[in-house]
């Protein structure tokens, strides 16, 4: 046994002791996550488009910035409920080229975590301009525009949706037409949507770190802290369509400020809308085609009367506020 | 410690100080032309590789400077970091050894043609690689294996072939002991060779998440059986020989070794800390992760070791300094690895910069550094010519500053990001508090990208005279 003159014992005990050790770490246990992983039983594969889309998020390197695994973390329970190895079973090789499964889980979060963003952001328009130009619905962002994944509109694009684009990030013409990449990508978005498991903790609650954190705020006590709890919420739940000031993006998505049901005495509407969603409402003249989504599922009646009253409180606005049980009231009425 | 000599048969110790210390200049002209070209080459590859990361860098300031789809941030970053591994980093280690290796068996290479075959290969892996991750194929978004597998076969021929040559070169040695150097960087092209061929078999990483735990094991062993046992093993020739005496201990650097097989191949599933891959691996890793820290102690205690009492001859040199760098940069950020990898710590840092700060202080500080200190180190003794020694100054001080200023601002941005994500805020502020941070990382970047180019043109200042005559070179010698 001597390591320093025996060159083929040194070189086989490097090569093969680093095989074994490779096999004990890496490559059994991949094996038995390979063999012992099931999709959860409601879970769907992903449709024709869909895993199309995927391969464009592959190929355009969304997964440099963005995560799609929630840990088991309060600070995490925005992105929704902790990932579970099932939520990743039905990925599958993608074609000779890749025999793997792709790497979606992500190592940076330069941008938001995505495994629930089909729920969190389901509004197709808002998806589109997103990908055409980030900072048209979120100033701030410093995600990269994808315009090669449109087209101009002419005028003659049968089903594919038109976009009409703000006027700061329009290209000649204002209108666009997402290619058959584009709409495979947003196809896959929407499909990214977390399948809600028993007892999984903060399922599908978006923020509810706050509900911990400032359960007692809204309860009573602390006004400031209820308003830097409906700020945070609104920021991460609205502001992306209705702006961080309110004011919407005209013709695409409504102002909030000045808005008559913001600004109603009654409350009911707006907890409604809020519960529920909107599609096609014309407000103050203009008609709004684009869907908002509800968020019944996503926040608890707290949650939801913190962000009705920030946005009655804000900007100018000014109109009574509401209660947690106000909107537990709503949302009875509404399964009625 | 007692006597370092103490430790070691007799044989050893006059290996050690002959092989390292007792060298004339070589007068080797095909294998110098051989070696500068790997060079060149992998110069070449900082240059497009950096100037690419200090683009990206730009881009986090000024996300719409270009809508060009093979530019993008998404498709581009992958483009750096493996231009920098494969091409520059790797290219540069395998120069280095194909000095390091022939010099210590006391015998030439086994093969100067295949040499240059393996170049070839590498050369063109990384270009059509990097074409088509711009282009937009890539091999499933995995970090540092995006190249597919034609292209990373490419790349594992070329490397597979230097491992032979290497190898055909220790066995028919002249000499009967094998210098540790050499089972470094044997270890280091062997466990490369099983690492590229473990990480593109499909077998078990077909399906959900099993590609996870093979992703987390590739990453770190990339990083930890690739560059860092090649530049320790060059470094346990280079220290010893530019101080003109022996290795502190031999017998640390084969513990270290030992440790650094077995403890570092555990340790990759740190990667994936809180995800939902098998909870007992990630503490497996944890656990490893704190055995580390016998490795780095006893590595670089063993070069600092080495130094005491030269410091002199380091604040002299021009390749010193860029090694005691690398050495202190090792231990600090390797440690600093261990910290990441506490479940406590790693739920602030996770996903944020922070992860990018510890990148760079190890690929950069340790790594690349350390490659420095071998090139300034050997090439002069190769060709005879020397770089200004005001401008190899330059460089240290521009990539030293730089790379300080790029991880200082992203260690606190990235801390001060997780705090915003526990806190609760909304994500969005998380971005808009980074603004200033990414404008420190960029003018961090800057700095480090001039520093390459400044040595690019020391390189060019080393380079063989055309007609390498021994005469003239004994002339140029007796003139220095
Ligand atoms: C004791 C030794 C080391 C330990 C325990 C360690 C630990 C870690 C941990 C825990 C992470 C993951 C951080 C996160 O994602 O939250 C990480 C990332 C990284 N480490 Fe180390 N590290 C060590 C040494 C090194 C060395 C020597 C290098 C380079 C030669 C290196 C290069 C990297 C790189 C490039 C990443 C980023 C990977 C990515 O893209 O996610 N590390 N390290
Ligand atoms: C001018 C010099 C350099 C600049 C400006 C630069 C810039 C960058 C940027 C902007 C990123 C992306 C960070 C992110 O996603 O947030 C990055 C990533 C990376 N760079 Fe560099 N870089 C430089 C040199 C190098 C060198 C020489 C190496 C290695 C030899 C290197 C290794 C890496 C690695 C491993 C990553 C991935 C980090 C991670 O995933 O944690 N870089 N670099």
């Amino acid at each position: 046994m001597n390591f320093h003159r025996n060159h083929w014992l040194l070189l086989g005990t490097i090569f093969f002791g680093f095989i074994g050790l490779a096999f004990i770490i890496a490559i059994l246990p991949a094996q038995w996550m390979q063999r012992n992983t099931e999709p959860l039983p409601e879970a769907k594969p992903l449709s024709d488009i869909e895993q199309r889309g995927l391969e464009v998020y592959i190929a355009e390197g969304c997964v440099a910035c963005h995560t799609q695994q929630v840990r088991p973390l309060p600070m995490d329970s925005p992105w929704g409920r902790p990932t579970a190895a099932a939520d990743y079973a039905l990925l599958g090789p993608m074609d000779v080229w890749r025999p793997y499964s792709p790497a979606v889980l992500g190592s940076a979060r330069t941008g938001p975590d995505l495994s629930n963003i089909g729920a969190r952001q389901s509004s197709e328009t808002w998806q589109y301009l997103h990908l055409y130009n980030p900072r048209a619905v979120v100033k701030e962002s410093i995600m990269p525009a994808y315009p090669w994944l449109f087209e101009p509109a002419t005028g003659a694009e049968g089903d594919a949706p038109v976009v009409t684009i703000p006027e700061a990030y329009a290209p000649e013409g204002g209108k666009v037409v997402p290619t058959e990449q584009g709409q495979a990508l947003v196809a896959y978005l929407l499909a990214l949507r977390q399948i809600p498991i028993e007892g999984a903790s903060g399922t599908t609650q978006t923020a509810s770190t706050e509900t911990s954190r400032d359960s007692d705020a809204s309860a009573g006590g602390d006004e400031e802290k209820a308003d830097a709890k409906g700020a945070s919420l609104y920021a991460n739940t609205c502001a992306s369509c209705h702006q961080a000031n309110g004011e919407g993006l005209p013709g695409t998505f409504p102002p909030l400020v000045g808005n008559a049901v913001v600004l109603a005495d009654d409350p009911g509407e707006h907890i409604d809308t809020i519960l529920n969603g909107a599609q096609g409402r014309t407000i103050d003249g203009t008609e709004y085609a684009s869907p908002m989504p509800g968020f019944a599922d996503q926040l608890d009646d707290d949650q939801v009367a913190a962000i009705v009253n920030h946005e009655r409180t804000s900007w100018g606005n000014d109109a009574p506020t509401v209660t947690a049980e106000d909107v537990a009231g709503r949302r009875e009425a509404g399964a009625e | 410690m007692v006597n370092p000599a103490s430790l070691l048969p007799a044989s050893r110790s006059a290996i050690v100080t002959k092989a390292a210390v007792e060298v004339a200049a070589d007068r080797d002209t095909a294998s110098t032309r051989l070696i500068y070209v790997y060079l060149g080459s992998a110069t070449f590859w900082l240059l497009v590789g950096t100037l690419i990361g200090a683009y990206l860098g730009l881009k986090f300031a000024t996300p719409d400077i270009d809508h060009i789809a093979w530019l993008s941030y998404g498709r581009l970053r992958p483009v750096h970091t493996n231009t920098v591994f494969w091409g520059w980093a790797s290219l540069a280690m395998i120069a280095l050894a194909l000095y390091v290796v022939p010099k210590t068996s006391r015998r030439r290479l086994h093969s100067l043609p295949l040499a240059w075959v393996s170049l070839g290969l590498i050369n063109a892996a990384v270009l059509v690689g990097d074409l088509l991750l711009m282009a937009g194929v890539n091999n499933g978004g995995q970090e540092y294996r995006e190249y597919i597998w034609p292209v990373q076969g490419v790349f594992a021929l070329g490397v597979i072939l230097v491992t032979y040559n290497m190898i055909r070169t220790i066995v028919g040695r002249a000499i009967e002991e094998i210098y540790i150097s050499n089972w470094y960087i044997m270890g280091g092209f062997l466990w490369t060779v099983a690492l590229m061929v473990i990480a593109y078999v499909p077998v078990y990483q077909q399906t959900g998440i099993s590609e996870t735990v093979i992703q987390g094991f590739y990453m770190h062993m990339g990083v930890g059986m690739w560059f860092t046992p090649m530049v320790l093993g060059l470094t346990y020739y280079f220290l010893p020989k530019l101080l003109n005496k022996p290795i502190y201990s031999y017998s640390l650097g084969v513990l270290a070794f030992w440790t650094q097989m077995v403890f570092y191949s555990m340790i990759g599933a740190h990667h994936f800390i809180f995800a939902p891959t098998p909870w007992w691996l990630q503490t497996v890793a944890i656990i490893f992760s704190v055995g580390m820290i016998v490795t780095l102690a006893a590595g670089t205690g063993n070069f600092l070791m080495t130094m005491k009492g030269s410091f002199h001859t380091v604040a002299r040199s021009y390749s010193l300094p860029f090694i005691l760098v690398g050495v202190i940069a090792y231990f600090l950020f390797s440690l600093q690895g261990t910290f990441e990898a506490f479940r406590s710590l790693n739920r602030v840092w996770h996903f944020t910069n922070f992860t990018v700060a510890h990148s760079h202080l190890t690929m950069y500080g340790f790594v690349v550094f350390l490659i420095w200190g071998g090139i300034y180190g050997l090439v002069p003794r190769l060709t005879g010519r020397e770089p200004s020694h005001f401008l190899a100054g330059v460089h240290f001080w521009f990539a030293f500053v730089g790379v300080a200023i790029y991880t200082i601002a992203l260690m606190i941005g990235g801390t001060m990001q997780g705090m915003s994500w526990m806190a609760g805020d909304a994500f969005i502020e998380s971005v808009t508090m980074m603004a200033p941070f990414w404008l420190w990382r960029a003018l961090g970047g800057g700095l480090m990208f001039l520093s390459h180019l400044i040595f690019a043109y020391n390189l060019w200042c080393m380079r063989p005279a055309r007609r390498d005559l021994p005469q003239e070179l004994a002339a140029q010698e007796a003139m220095a």
